[in-house]
C-alpha cells in the first residue's frame, strides 16, 4: 500500500456514491431496537421502488440519539427519522419525493446535535463501519502515511504533549507525558495497549466509539506505537460488547488485508501487529495492571504501582496503555495540530469529551462536547431535563469511582478539577441522571454493592471492607441503622480508601462520601434512634 | 423489536464449521494450535472451550490445563475468577437482566423482582427442569434504551414486567431443546 | 553495594540500595507488622499492613515493595497508621470464623500476635460468618477454610519453592478461597507432593498437620528462607 492506493480507494469510494442516502444506524441501541431488519426493509423497498440508480441504503455507526432509535437519516435533505420500525420503511421511501410521512421526525438542529463538537465522534452516524473504503474516503489512514513518512517520533509525542490531551479513561493522566515515559523506558520489546474494558455501569462510549469508527482508534494506536517504539499492540475488549468485537476483529482483518497493520507498514520499516483480547467480566480489569495480567492470560488482580506498565508492563517490557477515547483523539489532534486542540476546552482540560448521558434524562445518548461546558448545560439544554419536565435532583458521573453531583452545583464546567472539586471525577464519561425519586442512600448502597462484587480479594481492606460498608449502608436503607453506624461508615470510608492496593478499592467509598456531603439528611432521616448496643466480644 | 447479537465469544477467524457435538474437540484444539498452545491465550482458550460447550466441567478444565502447560490449579483460578464463565449447566434459555446504573435507576430491580417472582427462580440460578437460567449483567453498554433485557442473545429495550412475562411464556413453550443447545448463550 | 541513609521514625538509618523499607526497618529494629509477607517468598503488597507515610508521597506505600531511596523519610507508626491498621485486622477477624480458643494454632499464630501488636481489645465490625469447608482429605494435612486470611502465602511457597503450584486462588472478593489443582478436596489433588511447605507458609492455623493438638503444634515460617537461602548457597 502506498499513497497513491490509498487515494485511489478513496476516489473510488467516493464516485461509487449514489446522490441520496438512506443512513441507518446499527450501532447496539438500533440494532437491539431492530435497526437491521429496517436496514433490510428499506434496501428492499429501494430496489422495489426502481431507485437503486440513486438510492443508497447504508448502515452507519452511531448517531447518538440511543434513546430514539432506530434513528434513519436522510442526506443530503437532512431528514432524521426517529423510532422507526421496519414496517415503515416503504413511508420514508416515499419521503424521498417529499410524500407525507407519518414516522416520527427528529430535529437534526436540536440542541442536543447543535450543541455537540464531534472530534472522536466525527465518523459516528457517517461512514459504515464495516468497510474500511469509508473509513479511507473520510481521510483515513493518511494520517498515519504522513507520520510514518514525514514526522519523528519525537515530533509525533511533542505534539501529543502540546495539544494537552490527558487520559480519557478517567484519571486524566497527561497522555504526552506517559508516551514519552515510554519511549523512553529502555527496552527491545515494548507494547500498546488499548484499554476497552469499558466496565462503568452507565457508560457505553468507548462501545459507540469501537462499533462506529474501529479504523480510528487502530491508526490511533499505530500512530501510537511509532512514537514510543512498539511494535505489538493489544485491544482489550469487553466480553459484554460482542458487536465492538466483531467490528473491530473485522476492521483488523481488513486492515491485514491492505497492508494497514502487521509488516512494513506503508512499504516502511514499521511493523506493528494489533490482537483483541477478549475481556471475561470482572470491572477490576480496567484497571492498567489488572488488564495487564488479563492479557497474560491471568486472573485480573492489580498489583502495586510503581514500578507502572510505562516501565514494567506486559510481560515485564514498556507497555503504554491508553483507553479507547484517548487513542480515538490522536489521528485528529496529528491531522489538525496541537495548536488546534489546545484552543478547545479550558486551560487544564483540552478537546472534547464523550458523555453517555442516561437515567431520567428526556433525551438519552451520546454527545460529545467541549470540556468547560457547564453540567447545566448538558443536562437542560443537551438532555432537555427530565423526561415528565420535574427538577433534576442530581447527576452521577464516574461511575463506582465517582460521585453524584447535587443540582445546586450545576454550573460546574466539566473538566478534570472542577469535577474533582466536587467530590466526584470525570471518569470515562457516565452521567447518570437522577430525579427526586431517586434515594441517594440507595444509589450508595447500589455502587458499593457493585464494588464489592467486584472486588478481586487480593487487599484485605478492599475485601473485606467493601462488604461491611455494604452491610451498614443496608442497614441504612432498611431503617435499622443507628448513628454509631453511620460513624462507622464514614471511618471504614477513610479506611478503605486510604489503605486499599489499586483504583477500585481506594474510590469504592466515593458514592458513599459524596452522597454524604450533599445529601446527609436522606442519612439522617433513615436513622434509627441511638442505641446502645455493646461492642461484639473478641474471641 | 429485537435484534440477535453477535455470539458473545471472541471473534477470531472463522472457524472450520458449524460445531457438532463431533468436532467440538477439534475446534477446541485448533483455537489452542492458533495460539501455539501459549499460556497466556487461557482466556480466550477459555472462551471458545465455554461456547463450544455451554460450560466448563472439570474434564474440559482438565484438558486445557494440560495442553497449554498449565498447572490445573492456574485454570481452575482463572476460570473462576471471570464472570463470563459457568463451572456448571446454564438452562436451555437464559434470561439476563441488566443491573447497571442507567438500568437500575429506570426500575431494573423491580423487573429482576418481577421475573424472579414469575418463575420462581432466584438471579443466577438455573430451573430444575433446566430450562431457564435467569441472570443479571452489570452493565450491557445499551443505557441509551435502558432497562435491557436478554433473552437468549436479544437483547430487548426499554423492557418493561409484562412483555417479558409474554416472551418468557412463549419461549418456555417451544418443545424443550436438545443437548446441543445446552448454554447457547 | 551501594548504601544509602534514610530516617524511618526519626531514627537515621542505613540501608543498602535495592532494599525495601521493609527489610531496612527490622534491621534496624523497628517492627513493620505484615501478614502476606514471608521472607523467601515473593512480596504482594496485598494485606496492607505494612503501609507506611513517606514524606513526599501523597499515598501510603507497602514497605515490603518500596525500595529505600537516599534521603527519604519515613513514618512507620502514626496514629493514623495504627488506628487503620487496628481495623485491618479487625475486618479480618470479622471477615471468617477466627475462633482462637478451639484453634490448633493459638499462642502460634500470626493472626493472633497481630492483634496483640496492633492493640485490637474488640471487633467493631459485623461477623460475616460464612460457612467455610473443613477439607481433612489429605493423609497427612488438613485445611480450615475458616482461619483462612488469604494471605497467599501457601500459593507462592508452592508455586516458588516447591515450584509444583499445587495451590492458586479461586472466586473474587469476599468468596475467593485458596484451592487445590481443579478445586477438588486436597487428597485428591495429584500434582501436590505432600512436602508441608504450604504448612510451613500458613501464618495462621488454616493449614495443619493432621492429628495434631494444641499442645503438640510447633512450626517455623522461617524455615522457608531458610530453605530458600541454603538453595543459593548451593546453586
Amino acid at each position: 500500500m502506498d499513497l497513491a492506493e490509498l487515494n485511489a480507494i478513496a476516489a473510488h469510494e467516493r464516485a461509487s456514491r449514489k446522490p441520496i442516502r438512506i443512513a441507518c444506524c446499527t450501532s447496539l441501541g438500533c440494532y437491539a431496537s431492530g435497526a437491521v431488519e429496517l436496514q433490510q426493509q428499506l434496501t428492499a423497498g429501494v430496489a422495489a421502488t426502481g431507485r437503486a440508480e440513486n438510492v443508497e441504503v447504508v448502515g452507519v455507526g452511531c448517531m447518538g440519539f440511543c434513546g430514539h432509535g432506530p434513528l434513519v437519516r436522510i442526506e443530503p435533505e437532512d431528514l432524521l427519522f426517529e423510532h422507526v420500525r421496519p414496517e415503515q420503511a416503504p413511508a420514508i421511501i416515499a419521503a424521498l419525493d417529499g410524500g407525507p410521512c407519518d414516522v416520527e421526525r427528529g430535529d437534526p438542529r436540536h440542541p442536543f446535535f447543535a450543541r455537540q463538537l464531534p472530534i472522536v465522534r466525527r465518523n459516528g452516524g457517517v461512514i459504515d463501519p464495516e468497510r474500511i473504503e469509508a473509513y479511507i474516503a473520510a481521510g483515513g489512514y493518511a494520517t498515519l502515511y504522513r507520520v510514518l513518512h514525514d514526522v519523528s517520533p519525537a515530533e509525533v509525542i511533542d505534539q501529543i504533549t502540546r495539544s494537552g490531551l490527558r487520559g480519557r479513561g478517567g484519571a486524566g493522566y497527561p497522555t504526552g507525558l506517559k508516551w514519552a515515559t515510554v519511549a523512553k523506558s529502555p527496552g527491545e520489546r515494548k507494547f500498546v495497549v488499548c484499554n476497552g474494558d469499558e466496565g462503568d455501569p452507565g457508560a457505553f462510549m468507548d462501545r459507540s466509539i469501537l462499533e462506529s469508527d474501529p479504523h480510528l482508534v487502530l491508526e490511533g494506536m499505530a500512530i501510537a506505537a511509532y512514537a514510543v517504539g512498539a511494535h505489538e499492540g493489544y485491544l482489550y475488549v469487553r466480553g459484554e460488547y460482542p458487536l465492538a468485537i466483531q467490528r473491530l476483529t473485522r476492521a483488523i482483518s481488513q486492515a491485514r488485508r491492505h497492508g494497514l497493520s502487521g509488516s512494513q507498514i506503508f512499504e516502511t520499516a514499521f511493523d506493528f501487529k494489533v490482537e483483541v483480547r477478549v475481556g471475561a467480566g470482572a470491572f477490576v480489569c480496567g484497571e492498567e495492571t489488572a488488564l495487564i495480567a488479563s492479557i497474560e492470560g491471568r486472573r485480573g488482580q492489580p498489583r502495586p504501582r510503581p514500578p507502572y506498565p510505562a516501565e514494567r508492563g506486559l510481560w515485564g517490557c514498556p507497555t503504554l496503555i491508553n483507553n479507547v477515547e484517548t487513542f480515538a483523539n490522536i489521528v485528529p489532534i496529528i491531522e489538525r495540530g496541537a495548536d488546534w486542540y489546545a484552543s478547545i476546552g479550558t486551560a487544564r482540560s483540552k478537546g472534547t469529551k464523550v458523555f453517555a448521558l442516561t437515567g431520567k434524562i428526556r433525551n438519552t445518548g451520546l454527545i460529545e462536547v467541549p470540556m468547560g461546558i457547564t453540567l447545566r448545560e448538558i443536562i437542560e439544554d443537551l438532555g432537555g431535563g427530565t423526561p415528565d419536565g420535574t427538577p433534576v435532583k442530581a447527576v452521577q458521573t464516574g461511575g463506582p469511582s465517582g460521585g453524584c453531583i447535587p443540582a445546586s452545583l450545576f454550573d460546574t464546567p466539566v473538566d478534570y478539577e472542577s469535577l474533582a472539586a466536587a467530590g466526584s471525577i470525570m471518569g470515562s464519561g457516565g452521567m447518570v441522571v437522577m430525579d427526586a425519586g431517586t434515594n441517594m442512600v440507595e444509589i450508595a448502597r447500589f455502587y458499593m454493592a457493585f464494588c464489592m462484587d467486584e472486588s478481586c480479594g487480593k487487599c484485605v481492606p478492599c475485601r473485606v471492607g467493601t462488604v461491611q460498608m455494604h452491610h451498614l449502608l443496608d442497614k441504612l436503607v432498611n431503617g435499622q441503622a443507628t448513628s454509631e453506624d453511620l460513624v462507622q461508615l464514614e471511618a471504614l470510608c477513610q479506611i478503605v480508601r486510604e489503605m486499599s492496593l489499586c483504583g477500585l478499592g481506594q474510590s469504592a467509598p466515593n458514592p458513599v462520601l459524596s452522597t454524604l456531603r450533599y445529601f446527609r439528611d436522606e442519612y439522617a432521616a433513615l436513622l434509627n434512634a441511638p442505641s446502645a448496643a455493646a461492642p461484639q466480644p473478641t474471641d | 423489536m429485537a435484534g440477535a447479537l453477535p455470539r458473545a465469544a471472541p471473534a477470531q477467524e472463522q472457524d472450520l464449521a458449524a460445531p457438532t457435538v463431533d468436532n467440538r474437540q477439534k475446534i477446541l484444539q485448533a483455537t489452542m494450535r492458533r495460539h501455539q498452545y501459549r499460556p497466556d491465550a487461557l482466556i480466550e482458550v477459555l472462551h471458545k472451550a465455554q461456547e463450544l460447550y455451554g460450560y466448563l466441567s472439570p474434564t474440559l478444565l482438565a484438558t486445557v490445563a494440560h495442553d497449554l502447560h498449565l498447572p490445573p490449579s492456574r485454570v481452575y483460578g482463572v476460570a473462576t475468577f471471570y464472570h463470563f464463565f459457568s463451572l456448571a449447566p446454564q438452562g436451555a434459555h437464559t434470561c439476563t437482566v441488566c443491573l447497571g446504573t442507567a438500568c437500575y435507576v429506570k426500575g431494573a430491580a423491580a423487573l429482576l423482582a418481577a421475573l424472579e417472582a414469575e418463575t420462581g427462580l432466584k438471579a443466577g440460578s438455573t430451573s430444575a427442569d433446566g430450562q431457564l437460567s435467569l441472570l443479571t449483567a452489570r452493565c450491557l453498554g445499551a443505557c441509551g434504551i435502558a432497562p435491557a433485557v436478554v433473552l437468549d442473545g436479544l437483547v430487548i429495550g426499554h423492557a418493561d414486567a409484562a412483555t417479558l412475562r409474554a416472551r418468557l411464556h412463549a419461549l418456555l413453550a417451544q418443545p424443550p431443546l436438545a443437548e446441543e443447545h445446552h448454554g447457547s448463550r | 553495594m551501594a548504601a544509602r541513609t534514610l530516617t524511618i521514625d526519626g531514627q537515621l538509618v542505613s540501608a543498602r540500595a535495592g532494599e525495601t523499607i521493609l527489610e531496612a526497618a527490622r534491621d534496624a529494629g523497628i517492627a513493620i507488622p505484615t501478614l502476606c509477607h514471608l521472607e523467601g517468598l515473593s512480596a504482594v503488597g496485598a494485606c496492607r499492613l505494612c503501609l507506611v507515610e513517606v514524606v513526599g508521597s501523597s499515598r501510603l506505600l507497602p514497605a515490603c515493595l518500596t525500595p529505600v531511596s537516599e534521603g527519604m523519610e519515613v513514618r512507620t507508626a502514626s496514629e493514623r497508621l495504627q488506628a487503620n491498621r487496628r481495623a485491618l485486622v479487625e475486618l479480618l477477624f470479622a471477615e471468617r470464623n477466627h475462633v482462637c480458643a478451639v484453634c490448633v494454632a493459638s499462642g502460634n499464630c500470626e493472626l493472633q500476635n497481630l492483634a496483640v501488636q496492633v492493640g485490637m481489645t474488640h471487633v467493631r465490625y459485623a461477623y460475616l460468618t460464612p460457612q467455610c469447608s473443613v477439607d481433612i482429605s489429605h493423609p497427612q494435612f488438613g485445611i480450615d477454610h475458616n482461619r483462612c486470611v488469604l494471605c497467599t502465602r501457601c500459593v507462592r511457597a508452592c508455586d516458588e519453592v516447591e515450584g509444583v503450584h499445587t495451590w492458586d486462588v479461586a472466586g473474587r472478593g469476599v468468596n475467593a478461597r485458596v484451592i487445590t489443582d481443579l478445586g477438588l478436596p486436597w487428597g485428591e489433588a495429584t500434582s501436590c507432593t505432600s512436602c508441608g511447605k504450604c504448612l510451613l507458609a500458613c501464618p495462621t492455623g488454616a493449614i495443619f498437620r493432621r492429628g495434631t493438638s494444641v499442645a503438640e503444634l510447633e512450626r517455623d515460617p522461617r524455615r522457608i528462607a531458610v530453605i530458600v537461602a541454603s538453595r543459593q548457597e548451593r546453586w
